[in-house]
């Protein structure tokens, strides 16, 4: 009763209109307790921590986008003759799909210029989260409580890749369509079903005259919907966990430090969102992207080279250029191994970056939370793993473009394929190891730091005539800073008998883990952080160093 | 998963224990927290003239902008949207769609770059600490929470009553059932659709460019034909999937230099006639090299040797190309002999 | 002697006196073998053949044999007509470095049209072959660009790229870019079949055909080509796009995150 009293006496009082049209929310929506947690909510700075928002702003840029592009575009296959304004078109034969792709870059005024907005968006928002989970990954921020946020994030990178793929196939250009003709083929490639998919989803034998319809609905509805869903939850996580922060002075893993949502983050991510909006709209100013109308219409017998995905789509296309033409006829059915170990890596090797964060906590046994980032160099072997897995994405990336690489640097599209098979099995096994003697360096500098503090490239000479250099001790903030990481001790098995003499049973898994355990934080891979004994016996000791 | 055989002591202690924000040093801490480095002031914190260029600045941008949505609908207004101008580096490029998106992009930059600045120099830029709180709840929480479903769980009486616990679960396991039985039109059953191309015994070899039955004397040693099924036209409904099991590619070999028997015989005077359709996943493989008789894809690079059966030498397909047996009718014209004998295009789990 | 002067820029010009005492051996066989044909031809032909007979033999003799009948260093010449010179010489193709790559390169043409039609008409004097096409065979009139564009993407795409920007063959060898290429010679290319490229002969790609395509490479490709878009990024496709949207759009927006999240100046203390 007390509080709808208060209410009715603040309504009859003269309060500004503002507050009325608040109170009214509240009292329907109960908008108070939700700004007073989260108005004055602290979101600590760092560059880094941008790149999600490079990915949610891009993403609504496309679906603003994409919203106008759906008035003129229309997802249909039946053939008709082009009498546009882009005249090496005239009279030909085309789909509807492809016609009003046409239309909206030459007759739609200001199409074009949305178009590619929505294109080259598409091409940020991908490279935006691709960066963005390098960055949590390399940081350490997946681990508890942000697990089930990394996953999302994953799917999210997922969808978007789908997305993207049925966007750019919409338009039924030569280009997509080979790329769709390509699907196809992957598709048939899978045992026992893979001719059943392949007519369900084509409406029969490709091409049809469903796909683009098909592709369309699953365009703009169904992924872009799992996404918008997996976008909110991922952005109640962020604010429900807060935000992890780099250790330093007076940043704990109990608090977080940094500016207000009001007013500071409302300017910085709110002007942001129009900074990635202006940049993107520039670009689609300056820069062709896709441009269907020197592609042509798809046809099933004609093609082009330098037939590529977008980039995203980059390394599935290496996996599958890389692979040995394998194909095993057995008992009247063939296993097209060419085609289906690719399709099958594909997922796997994404995968494997997915469940990274449970591998890791289940080695390391850590159920606590962390909201402290680690310092790639302070996790060795987690950065040099990831290092090695972008090293084979990468690697495939090229053997995606191989025709591109070998036109314009002049090799042999052979040698480009060569290089990258090979590369694919060594190229992370180098990546790994001088990542992880990297980090131990930097270790070694930082533990150096500690002691010796910082130099200075001042010379002085001392009294009996040998020349040093000063070094400058670090302020307590940066020594705290420095040794603000945590290390664990690898995991042992124990004794493997107990008390009694008796032989104590060790699983398998155990083993495993004391091996793995050894391998993340053995002595070769972790240099210990100064302790202060040792601080205090060089910098007290003998006066210079 | 479970982690109970790791000893607490191989955990690094937690990074904060609990001391406040100025921790003390400890051994896995070697240096104690300092706290929070003092508040300093910016320009434009002690400086207001400092301070009014900041506010100037941050209104010259939102005036950029404004004037920027002005030209972009002045552009749209006054601007043919097919003139064509020419930037430097940028090429001969559309007009409106290069004025469209600079004063787009502008405005909108105008008014994000006015805001950042506006946040970072003139907001309070003092740093602010938030507590954190754990995650999971408290045991008495936790207990309640507990007690509760178990409360709720009997009072359903769901355990207890087993037959409608398996009605329900079979129930509910069988209604998606009809879901799945409604995708079914989606499309026809595979049956032999992919092993049957538009190729008859009898059929002329159309070249695609002219239109025209071919003739033997056609084809040139060296040349490169594309060729399709008589009686298939382009306007025809069913074109695009006919074309792409029935794309023919023709060239003249000397006789002498193909090295498969097979080949050799349902060549027709060196002419032989291959799919289009690469094996691997269906690309139209075409990248003839008329010295070396390779037929390169240019969609994943699988090279075929035409001079040997069209066997593969390169790439990822898993098996030759088809070929098609061909001859001369009465009237001299070329002809296939039948249809492909294996089917074209991709392999698929039931081509055998 | 003026004349050898005159080419004193020519690499092989060391040698150029000793060929031209072979040439003189080989202009008297000229004046008799062909003789019985020479004859019914016009005086200015079988001129400009004697003529082309000499450039022959200093250029082209020592790979493709002193008769045209070729050798292990050259196929034979016989038969590929005077289009198959013309565009060879006329694009600097021929002759050819003694060393090259997994294919010769299109360079600097080191003879005039003239001394090309000499050469042309030389080899076409050894067995018939395609002649070089004329303005109204590849000019633009009556063409249609729109068939061409089909005609294109059916024959040549495969190879040049959609719009002729060249792509990879096996093993280092290439198709090269249609981009600044005059018209005639993209004729003579279709025509003879260059190289590794498969011939396009009129029985199979009619006049008109060819007339079509190289229209269309003409709107889609020349320099006043216009890229409504904006830059064409080498108009090689997604490559080029993602490589760009990673460096200039990724790029740009992890500047001005650095920009939005760095702290501001502070005042010196005082």
């Amino acid at each position: 009763m007390s509080t709808n009293d208060s209410t009715q006496s603040r309504a009859r009082g003269k309060a500004p209109a503002g507050e009325r049209v608040a109170d009214w929310a509240d009292g329907r929506l109960g908008i108070y307790s939700l700004a007073k947690a989260n108005m004055r909510k602290i979101f600590p700075d760092h560059w880094s921590f941008m790149l999600g928002e490079v990915c949610l702003y891009s993403f609504l840029i496309i679906i603003l986008t994409g919203v106008y592009l759906t008035l003129f575009f229309h997802p249909s296959m039946n053939e008709v003759e082009y009498h546009g304004s882009y005249i090496p078109m005239q009279g030909q034969l085309m789909s509807e799909a492809y016609k009003s792709t046409l239309d909206i870059s030459f007759d739609v005024r200001g199409g074009l210029l949305i178009r590619q907005i929505h294109h080259w968006a598409a091409i940020v928002f991908l490279a935006g989260m691709f960066v963005h989970m390098m960055r949590v990954f390399f940081t350490g921020a997946f681990r508890k409580p942000r697990e089930i946020n990394w996953l999302f994030g994953f799917l999210l990178f997922v969808l978007g890749m789908f997305t993207g793929f049925t966007g750019y196939s919409l338009p039924d250009d030569l280009l997509s369509g080979t790329g769709v003709r390509f699907t196809q083929g992957a598709i048939l490639s899978v045992p026992i079903v893979g001719t059943y998919i392949s007519m369900f989803l084509f409406g029969g034998e490709f091409p049809g005259d469903d796909f683009v319809a098909r592709f369309y609905s699953i365009h703009i509805l169904l992924l872009p919907g799992i996404m918008l869903g997996l976008v909110v939850a991922h952005l109640i996580l962020v604010f429900y966990h807060k935000h992890t922060q780099f250790a330093g002075p007076g940043k704990s893993n109990k608090n977080v430090v940094g500016m207000p949502l009001l007013p500071v983050y409302m300017a910085k991510a709110g002007g942001f969102f129009f900074l990635v909006f202006g940049v993107i709209a520039v670009l689609a100013g300056i820069a062709t992207v896709n441009p269907i109308w020197a592609l042509g219409p798809y046809r099933p017998d004609m093609v082009s080279t330098g037939a590529q995905p977008d980039w995203y789509m980059g390394f599935a296309e290496g996996l599958v250029r890389a692979m040995p033409g394998w194909e095993i006829n057995l008992w009247g059915h063939t296993l097209v191994l060419g085609v289906f170990v690719p399709l099958v890596l594909f997922g796997v090797f994404l995968a494997a970056i997915a469940v990274y964060p449970f591998i890791e906590s289940w080695i390391t046994g850590d159920k606590r939370e962390h909201h402290i980032l680690d310092r790639p160099r302070n996790a060795p072997t987690r950065t040099a793993l990831g290092v090695a897995w972008i090293t084979a994405y990468m690697i495939m990336l090229i053997g995606g473009g191989n025709d591109i690489v070998a036109t314009h640097f002049h090799l042999s599209i052979n040698a480009v394929t060569w290089f990258v098979r090979i590369g694919f099995f060594v190229g992370p096994v180098i990546a790994f190891v001088v990542t992880k003697r990297i980090c131990l360096g930097l270790q070694r500098r930082d533990k150096d730091k500690v002691l010796h503090g910082r130099e200075t490239g001042t010379i002085k000479r001392l009294p009996h005539g040998e020349y040093i250099e000063v070094h400058e001790p670090l302020s307590q903030a940066s020594l705290h800073s420095l040794t603000a990481h945590e290390q664990y001790a690898p995991a042992e098995i124990g004794p493997t008998v107990d008390e009694n003499g008796v032989e104590r049973k060790v699983k398998g898994s155990q083993k495993l883990r004391a091996k793995l355990s050894k391998a993340y934080f053995g002595e070769d891979a972790q240099i210990p952080k100064p302790t202060v004994e040792e601080y205090k016996e060089i910098t007290s000791g003998h006066g210079h160093h | 998963m479970s982690s109970q055989d790791i000893p607490e002591e191989n955990l690094p202690a937690a990074q904060d224990t609990g001391h406040g924000a100025l921790g003390v040093a400890d051994e896995k801490h070697p240096f104690a927290d300092p706290g929070l480095p003092p508040h300093e002031p910016r320009i434009q914190d002690i400086d207001e003239r400092a301070a009014k260029r900041s506010e100037r600045t941050v209104a010259l941008l939102f005036t950029v902008s404004m004037l920027a949505t002005i030209g972009f609908i002045a552009s749209f207004v006054a601007i043919p949207h097919d003139k064509s101008i020419y930037v430097f580096t940028l090429g001969h490029i559309n007009a409106m769609n290069f004025a469209l998106g600079l004063t787009l992009g502008v405005a909108l930059f105008c008014i994000g770059a006015g805001a950042v600045h506006w946040g970072r120099t003139l907001m309070s830029d003092h740093e602010l600490v938030q507590e954190r709180h754990p995650i999971e709840a408290p045991a008495d929480v936790r207990a309640q929470v507990f007690e509760d479903f178990r409360q709720g769980a009997k009072e359903s009486q769901l355990g207890r009553r087993k037959l409608i616990r398996n009605t329900m679960f079979g129930a509910m396991a069988m209604v998606p059932l009809s879901g799945v039985v409604l995708l079914r039109d989606l499309g026809p059953l595979p049956e032999d659709k992919l092993r049957h191309t538009l190729w008859r015994k009898g059929k002329l070899i159309v070249n695609m460019n002219t239109n025209e039955p071919l003739r033997p004397s056609d084809v040139a040693v060296g040349s490169l034909t594309f060729a399709k099924p008589e009686g298939l036209e382009e306007h025809d409904h069913g074109f695009q999937n006919e074309i792409a099991k029935a794309a023919l590619m023709l060239v003249r070999i000397q006789p002498e230099d193909i090295k498969d028997k097979r080949e050799l015989e349902w060549s027709h005077e060196g002419i032989v006639a291959y799919s289009k359709i690469c094996t691997h996943v269906g690309c139209p493989i075409s990248l003839y090299e008329q010295q070396t008789h390779h037929v390169l894809c240019p969609c994943h690079q699988s090279t075929f040797d035409l001079s040997d059966g069209a066997r593969v030498i390169f790439g990822p397909a898993g098996h030759p190309l088809p070929q098609l047996r061909i001859g001369v009718n009465d009237e001299g014209y070329l002809e296939a002999l039948g249809d492909f004998e294996e089917p074209v295009g991709p392999a698929f789990w039931e081509r055998g | 002697m003026k004349k050898l002067s005159a080419r004193r820029r020519h690499p092989l010009a060391a040698v150029v006196v000793l060929l031209l005492a072979l040439a003189a051996t080989g202009g008297l066989y000229a004046a008799f073998a062909p003789a019985g044909k020479a004859q019914a031809d016009e005086t200015a032909q079988s001129l400009a053949i004697d003529e082309g007979k000499k450039l022959y033999a200093v250029g082209c003799a020592s790979c493709h044999g002193t008769g045209g009948q070729g050798t292990s260093d050259g196929p034979s010449l016989v038969g590929v007509g005077a289009a198959a010179v013309d565009f060879q010489v006329a694009t600097g193709r021929m002759p050819a470095a003694t060393s090259q790559g997994a294919q010769v390169p299109r360079k600097k043409n080191i003879y005039t049209q003239a001394q090309i039609d000499q050469l042309a008409a030389y080899i076409a004097s050894l067995g018939a072959g395609p002649s070089v096409p004329t303005e109204e065979q590849y000019g633009p009139e009556g063409a249609d660009i729109a068939k061409g564009g089909e005609l294109f993407r059916n024959n040549c795409a495969q190879c040049h790229n959609f719009t002729g920007k060249g792509g990879a063959l096996t093993k280092g060898k290439y198709a090269p870019t249609l981009e600044g290429v005059n018209p005639k010679h993209i004729y003579e290319a279709m025509q003879t079949g260059p190289q590794n490229m498969p011939s396009f002969p009129d029985t199979t790609l009619s006049e008109q055909n060819k007339k079509d395509i190289i229209a269309y490479l003409n709107a889609v490709n020349s320099d006043e080509t216009e890229t409504p878009g904006g830059m064409e990024l080498g108009g090689i496709g997604p490559v080029a796009e993602g490589l760009f949207g990673w460096i200039f759009g990724l790029g740009t927006l992890i500047a001005i995150a650095v920009w939005v999240a760095a702290r501001t100046a502070k005042a010196k203390k005082s």
